[in-house]
């Protein structure tokens, strides 16, 4: 089976957000990038099917942040071929137009299944998945937890979540995108030693590709939530904070 | 192409989704200042029966179909491509779930129409729509001014309440013209699983340990059991510390989890994404801990601490303990 895996980098939330001049856009300046941690888990499920099944993992992920550092852990971890895709473009792109350039890219029957995170913390036009798949006119299916290969190898069978608990199975046919939320087991580890030596030896391809036609949202400012909009904020140390919510819990009748 | 304002109906096992009522409310709301009509799209086999609890709307839509008996995103977009092309809405309102983050993305790459997810709050303001979205794990709000020309716009559940749109009458159905035949679906339904059953069910204990990524390693987990253990409460989690395998599903609190409403709910390294929010902030007391100021659970806590998870558990803990302990021998 022949997967490609969308990789996206989005701001280490780890690090503070700070609003850009315009008030329009995050300031880049401050932002640390990591790989989205839903990609990670379809990377992870892309490599479980690989080693079920066999057949090649292919990942993409867009020039942007530590994008490269993002595919050689890949290929650390069992990726079979990395690639960098680069549209000439200093500013993140929206998802419609990374669809775009993934669609350009992967069309064409090249995989059985086009393997992506359901959603990443800055998706704001809708997730690559979805749009991905409608600009390819493959099924779709969202909220994945489990991916197997069906014997025929024409279809695939997933568990989709739904609300309360609830997930339903069903039987995906190929080729198709996949929008994974959760990997059947947490992705792996690399260890840092396993990583440098990756890196001496691993090729990152590198693909240039014609800036998207964005058509970007008509965006009229960001805002931070309130500090602590809304809640009584206690004061104090850790040790005050424990005496303090000690104290609630007993007035409200809490505590048995 | 007019001002009409169009909601898709999500149902399960018969009954229709809190999510419908909340985007109907507000679609009633956007209507009366628009001075436009409020459709709402209602597909499935046999649901006609809920026609009539969907009065808030001036018409239906009503697919009912053999094919639509179960949820599959080719045939739900085709149907709804169709509704789209005869209603021409100004607004498409879905909710950002697991059935509306499939058809989101398919529509609006298939037929270029402009589209927004993780909307949070939606008004009119002199006849323009606008729409604020929560992302960066609800860390930054975007504004966003909607395009006069339809959009799709997914709306977080629970963002809206839900009484507006709860109004029985049986209102107009608009006759769609369809395809004779549907496409082939290329997804198709299997089975039903049901939620894992066997551990105790956090929807009603009345105290809740809610933990997330502060928890920081799998180890930490007992701090938070010592302390759920001291208050005769359960421990559940935010979706990151399932997905690391720390907990088990049937403790997963948000979208595709639990929607919980506890006494208590103690939030602690929980940073608040609106996916979390969702399923507990009509919990009765909230009490946030968390070492980032800005954390959007205190959006939703009633009382908050800017500190680090792991020193306060065990000082807790202990705190409790005592406390619990002169109560029994008093």
């Amino acid at each position: 089976m022949n997967i490609a895996v969308l990789a996206k980098q989005v701001p280490d939330l780890v690090e503070g957000l700070e609003i850009d001049p315009s008030g329009k856009a995050l300031d880049v300046n401050y932002l640390r990038y990591i790989l989205s941690e839903s990609d990670d888990h379809a990377l992870e499920q892309a490599l479980l099917l690989k080693e079920k099944v066999g057949g090649r993992v292919e990942v993409f992920a867009l020039n942007q942040g530590e994008a490269r550092e993002s595919l050689v852990a890949a290929i650390a971890k069992g990726a079979d071929r990395a690639v960098l895709v680069d549209a000439g473009l200093d500013s993140p792109l929206n998802n419609h137009a990374a669809a775009q350039i993934f669609a350009g890219l992967l069309g064409g029957g090249l995989f059985d299944l086009i393997l992506t995170g359901v959603r990443a913390i800055d998706d704001l036009d809708g997730s690559l998945g979805g749009l991905v798949a409608g600009s390819l006119d493959l099924p779709y299916a969202a909220l994945i937890r489990k991916a197997e290969a069906d014997g025929d190898g024409k279809t695939v069978i997933v568990q989709k979540e739904y609300p309360g608990g609830y997930a339903v199975e069903l039987v995906v046919r190929l080729p198709a995108v996949l929008g994974i939320q959760a990997a059947e087991q947490p992705p792996r580890y690399v260890p840092i030693s396993r990583l440098r030596q990756v890196m001496k030896t691993a090729t990152v391809e590198e693909v240039s590709v014609a800036p998207p036609s964005q058509q970007p949202l008509d965006v009229t400012c960001l805002f931070k939530p309130e500090e602590g909009a809304g809640a009584v904020m206690i004061s104090g140390g850790a040790q005050e904070a424990a005496r303090q919510i000690m104290s609630l819990l007993s007035e409200r009748r809490l505590l048995r | 192409m007019r001002n009409d304002i169009l909601v898709f109906a999500e149902h399960f096992r018969g009954t229709l989704n809190d999510i419908t009522y909340e985007l109907l409310g507000k679609g009633r709301e956007l209507a009366q200042s628009l001075d436009s009509r409020l459709l709402v799209s209602l597909l499935g086999h046999e649901v006609g029966g809920l026609v009539e609890r969907l009065g808030v709307a001036d018409q239906v839509c009503l697919v009912d179909r053999p094919e639509l008996k179960e949820f599959a995103s080719d045939s739900t977009k085709a149907v709804l491509e169709a509704i789209l092309a005869d209603v021409q809405p100004r607004l498409v309102l879905l909710g950002s779930t697991s059935i509306g983050l499939e058809l989101l993305g398919l529509i609006s790459a298939r037929k270029g129409i402009p589209c927004l997810d993780n909307c949070t709050r939606l008004e009119s303001r002199d006849g323009k729509l606008v729409a604020t979205c929560q992302i960066y794990g609800g860390k930054v709000f975007v504004e966003v001014a909607l395009p006069e020309a339809t959009t799709l716009v997914a709306v977080v559940p629970g963002s809206f309440p839900k009484e507006p749109g709860e109004v029985a009458s049986k209102p107009e159905l608009r006759n769609i013209a369809l395809p004779p035949v549907l496409p082939e679906a290329r997804t198709t339904f299997r089975k039903l699983l049901e939620p894992p059953s066997g551990d105790v069910d956090i929807t009603k204990a009345p105290i809740l340990v809610g933990v997330g990524r502060g928890i920081q390693n799998a180890d930490n987990m007992s701090l938070a059991e010592e302390l759920a253990a001291a208050l005769s409460g359960v421990v559940c989690a935010s979706r990151p510390v399932i997905d690391q395998g720390w907990l088990p599903l049937t403790r997963q609190v948000g979208k595709s989890g639990m929607t919980v409403k506890p006494k208590l709910y103690l939030a602690l390294g929980i940073s608040g994404a609106p996916e979390h929010l969702e399923g507990m902030k009509q919990s009765e007391l909230i009490v946030a801990v968390n070492t980032d100021p800005n954390a959007p659970i205190f959006s939703v806590a009633h009382y908050g601490a800017v500190v680090d998870a792991l020193e306060l558990l065990p000082l807790l803990t202990e705190e409790v303990s005592n406390q619990v302990t002169k109560k029994a021998s008093a």
